[in-house]
């Protein structure tokens, strides 16, 4: 018995020592700002949504990586896989977080609930090459609290292999019984409701109770058609054809796309949601100093590029969008043209009240 | 019936390690698919030891189920030595209850409502962030004593009471007495409840979930990567797990059966 | 008998502060969100909107009782299977069994899916044979499969480790008597297993109701059990603690309900857990 205790104690030893290497090949990196390593040996705890960050696959840069060796901050990443629960986390007072990137409605709510701190563009010296439409958007109208991210629509991935070239473009696919078991839907509230609300052809941010009721009755009726809810599962499910039919965002189709080119996209006719993913900086932050320095490091050119060809989302950064080796260049799905913009509609919050009365709403359907 | 009974038994061990089987292939798949196999390859195992995130999480569930499976036999030994010696058939009843609960409770409850204690006593004296190492630890060893306890209670209670007394009159302080003889005769339901504890730590998903912050242990690691798409590398971890696991196992094995062996030459 | 005592009772003290500490206490603050609103004054309406919720606590039930059913049904012949082979087979077998637990539940409950789906192993080997693909995956027989598969080992262990103590002599006794297998069976094998079959459906019955990762991995989100339905809530935030509280609160009083039925049946004192 002793052995066998000693023996684990040996291997607990041995993986924890194997821990310690490190087999990523740094970049020669090109910097506009300076970052000094005053805030060496600290830590910076970043919440970011899954597969959102260039993480050194595929010979790519490791963002976090590159960002520990140039300021010597050790970098705690952790993700969420949607804005209710990232809201959830920041709310509880179990974890504090030093850098967030939520959406649109989820920054205005955290706005309202006084949960953010104010950033200080000053010290943030690649903040001039977010372009100028992205700044004093209506989320955050004066500018105080957050830093574009990434921007993206919501539209149809389909697999033409499977269903032809030949698709109605439209929300109405979802509840189509020649798709039954085909088709997938969001994993969360709101998305999966957008997809109901574009069908009925309601406001998105509706303060009607009625509204939400007959988008979630359409929900209910439509469930049985459905294979499964899903969020970032989605690309096994589309990317090997276990699914034919999935809402979700532009910029991950392009990304599936890479996998399988049977893949192909469109944005429905009765219109989309486009959404702003922003930077943020909660209340409780512990490291207010080593938040700037890593917002600057997320806006430099050659970084930002990196994420924006690994995440495949429309970016609001000048360096990448007007930079012609980027992957995607004037990509006409993230950048359609002015003709060729959908009829979009922002997310916005919505007062508390209607907020839960939808949410019990997304509980009823998925207990349907 | 002899052939049937073992087909029997060969297909039940088998419906419990296909899955086993088939994550096994695909951490040999050369592309990142869990479910369409393209070709052989080495090349998630590769990836492993560059991943951090997955190493620095196996890392801080050895060193939970380590600590956790450490004190709780103590504190769990020492619990039913001290519950022995009660008299009051109420208190003990009372005790063994609370003692069951973690035990016969659903793991969401336990989880939800440590989270619920820390949160609020972490609110109560300022932390800003009141999850973590400390926590998760706590946790653990609350759902492992139940199992140490009722592991060491029935030896407690095969142990011979004279021995005890005579080691006392014989000059023993109670201390003494306690290790040198009721101690190695408990020691194998010691044994049992540590392994009980240290396994249950490890393979925990649901309590720490709720508790653990960004201290982070595997199964939330793998929890959180089954959220997208699992890639073959969480399979090669699990794998070389499993190897690990297996290969310690048979080495007990041979390890007791020799003891017992021995014993068994030394009895006659 | 005589009470023994090894030491003094003080020893136990850490450990009973511990537990009021780190068990009761947390549920009083459980019990106390359930029974409060958001702005702490006390109310019954989450308790009273449980309604709401009862389909989720129906499904749970009912998965669980079937899928308990089915362990049991394939766990009792495995482990008599197990007692009749010699002694170094039954412990091999025993490690082999238990083998599976040491590793994470979550990827081997995963791995399923890649039997299962469309484009999973049986379809892909079914569709070789020109049998079109089978609706296997995010149904509730997935769920259902998951769950006896993830908890059969702690049905196995409990019927095996009280099986393989029940002495021979009496199986020649009765064998002696005249008794046919059945009569064995019912007399003799079946009532003296019976706080191991006790304590494996409770150690399969408790997790399956109460489980919330099975659900959303093989039955594709489209199921909510009571834990799926605590899990939603507790990842909306604050705001819905007291409903996840309350729900927490039935479902700790359901699962206790039954174990007080089910130890009814069983006189063994220490309440009917073996491992």
């Amino acid at each position: 018995m002793k052995k066998f205790i000693s023996l684990i104690l040996t291997f607990i030893l041995a993986f924890a020592l194997c821990g310690c290497d490190y087999a990523y090949k740094y970049f020669d990196l090109d910097l506009k700002a300076e970052y000094s390593r005053e805030l060496e040996g600290t830590t910076l705890t970043v919440y970011n949504w899954g597969e959102y960050i260039s993480d050194g696959s595929d010979d790519m840069i490791d963002v976090n990586a590159e960002f520990e060796r140039i300021t010597g901050i050790k970098v705690n990443y952790l993700m969420f896989e949607s804005n209710e629960t990232m809201y959830s986390q920041i709310k509880s007072g179990g974890i504090t977080y030093d850098v967030i990137i939520p959406s649109d409605y989820m920054i205005q709510r955290l706005i309202k609930e006084n949960e953010l701190l104010e950033i200080d563009t000053s010290k943030i010296s690649n903040y001039s090459l977010i372009e100028e439409k992205y700044k004093n958007i209506y989320f955050d109208p004066e500018n105080k609290y957050s830093i574009p991210y990434s921007v993206g629509m919501v539209g149809i991935i389909y697999n033409t292999a499977q269903l032809g070239k030949d698709i109605e473009h439209s929300w109405n696919v979802l509840w189509d019984k020649k798709y039954k078991d085909m088709t997938l839907n969001f994993n969360n509230p709101r998305d999966a409701f957008m997809t109901a609300q574009m069908l009925l052809g309601q406001d998105l941010n509706s303060t009607n109770k009625s509204d939400w009721d007959k988008a979630a009755d359409l929900l209910k009726k439509g469930k049985d058609n459905l294979q499964s809810y899903v969020m970032d599962e989605v690309y096994g499910k589309m990317e090997t054809g276990e699914a034919a039919i999935a809402p979700y965002y532009a910029g991950d189709f392009l990304t599936m796309y890479e996998v399988n080119e049977d893949l192909a996209f469109f944005y429905p006719q009765e219109g989309t949601n486009v959404f702003i993913d922003s930077i943020c900086i909660p209340k409780s932050a512990k490291n207010y100093e080593a938040a700037l320095m890593y917002i600057n490091f997320l806006l430099e050119p050659q970084i930002a590029t990196a994420n924006a060809e690994y995440i495949g989302y429309a970016s609001p950064n000048t360096a990448v969008i007007n930079n012609p080796d980027y992957y995607y260049y004037k990509n006409e799905i993230l950048y359609p043209g002015d003709k060729d913009i959908p009829k979009v509609q922002y997310y916005q919050d919505i007062a508390d009240e209607i907020r839960i009365y939808y949410e019990m709403l997304w509980c009823d359907v998925k207990l349907y | 019936m002899k052939a049937l009974s073992r087909l029997y038994i060969a297909l039940i061990l088998f419906f419990l390690y296909a899955p086993v089987l088939v994550m096994i292939f695909f951490s040999f798949n050369s592309s990142s698919s869990v479910w369409v196999f393209e070709g052989f390859s080495l090349d998630w195992y590769l990836s492993l030891i560059s991943n951090s995130t997955m190493l620095g999480a196996l890392k801080h569930t050895l060193v939970i189920a380590v600590l956790s499976a450490v004190i709780s036999t103590v504190l769990g030994t020492a619990a039913a030595v001290g519950i022995m010696a009660i008299r009051s058939k109420l208190a003990n009843k009372l005790i063994m209850a609370t003692t069951n609960i973690p035990m016969m409770n659903a793991d969401i409850v336990t989880g939800i409502s440590l989270m619920f204690l820390f949160v609020f006593v972490g609110k109560l004296i300022g932390l800003s962030e009141s999850l973590g190492f400390v926590t998760v630890l706590i946790a653990h060893i609350t759902f492992n004593l139940p199992y140490v306890i009722l592991s060491v209670l029935p030896k407690l209670k095969q142990t011979d009471a004279n021995l005890h007394e005579a080691a006392l009159d014989l000059g023993c302080t109670p201390v003494k007495a306690f290790f040198k003889v009721i101690l190695p005769s408990i020691s194998t339901g010691i044994a049992t409840g540590m392994i009980m504890a240290f396994t249950l730590s490890l393979d925990d998903f649901v309590i720490s979930y709720f508790t653990c912050g960004d201290y982070q242990t595997l199964p939330i690691i793998i929890y959180n990567m089954t959220k997208k798409s699992v890639t073959p590398d969480t399979y090669a971890l699990s794998t070389l797990i499993f190897i690990v696991i297996f290969l310690l196992l048979i080495f007990y094995n041979m390890v007791s059966s020799k003891a017992e062996r021995k014993a068994a030459k030394r009895r006659f | 008998m005589n009470k023994k005592s090894f030491g003094n009772k003080l020893v136990a003290c850490p450990y009973i502060v511990w537990s009021a500490i780190f068990i009761i206490v947390p549920l009083v603050i459980m019990a106390y969100f359930a029974l409060t609103d958001a702005n702490g004054v006390f109310t019954l309406a989450n308790l009273a909107s449980l309604g709401r919720y009862k389909k989720a606590f129906a499904i749970s039930i009912v998965y669980a009782v079937i899928s308990t059913v089915i362990t049991l049904l394939l766990a009792y012949p495995m482990a008599y299977f197990m007692t009749k082979l010699k002694i170094s087979s039954q412990k091999m077998i025993m490690m082999i069994v238990m083998l599976p637990m040491w590793m994470n539940f979550l990827i081997r409950t995963y791995s399923w899916i890649s039997i299962l789906a469309n484009t999973g192993i049986i379809n892909t080997v079914l569709g070789k044979l020109g049998i079109g693909p089978l609706k296997l995956i995010n149904t509730p027989g997935a769920v259902i499969l998951g769950m006896v598969y993830d908890f059969i080992p702690y049905m196995i262990l409990p019927i095996y480790s009280v099986m393989s103590k029940i002495d021979n002599s009496l199986l020649e006794a009765s064998d002696d008597l005249g008794a046919n297998a059945f009569n064995k069976f019912k007399r003799v094998i079946f009532p003296l297993s019976r706080p191991g079959v006790i304590s494996g459906i409770t150690m399969v019955f408790v997790p399956s109701v109460s489980t919330f990762y099975i659900s959303q991995k093989l039955g594709g989100n489209k199921t909510m059990l009571i834990g799926d339905t605590i899990e939603y809530f507790y990842n909306s935030g604050p705001d819905y603690y007291n409903i996840a509280s309350a729900i927490s609160l039935i479902l700790m009083v359901l699962i206790m309900l039954s174990l007080f039925v089910m130890n009814r049946f069983t006189n063994d004192e220490s309440g009917g857990v073996v491992i």
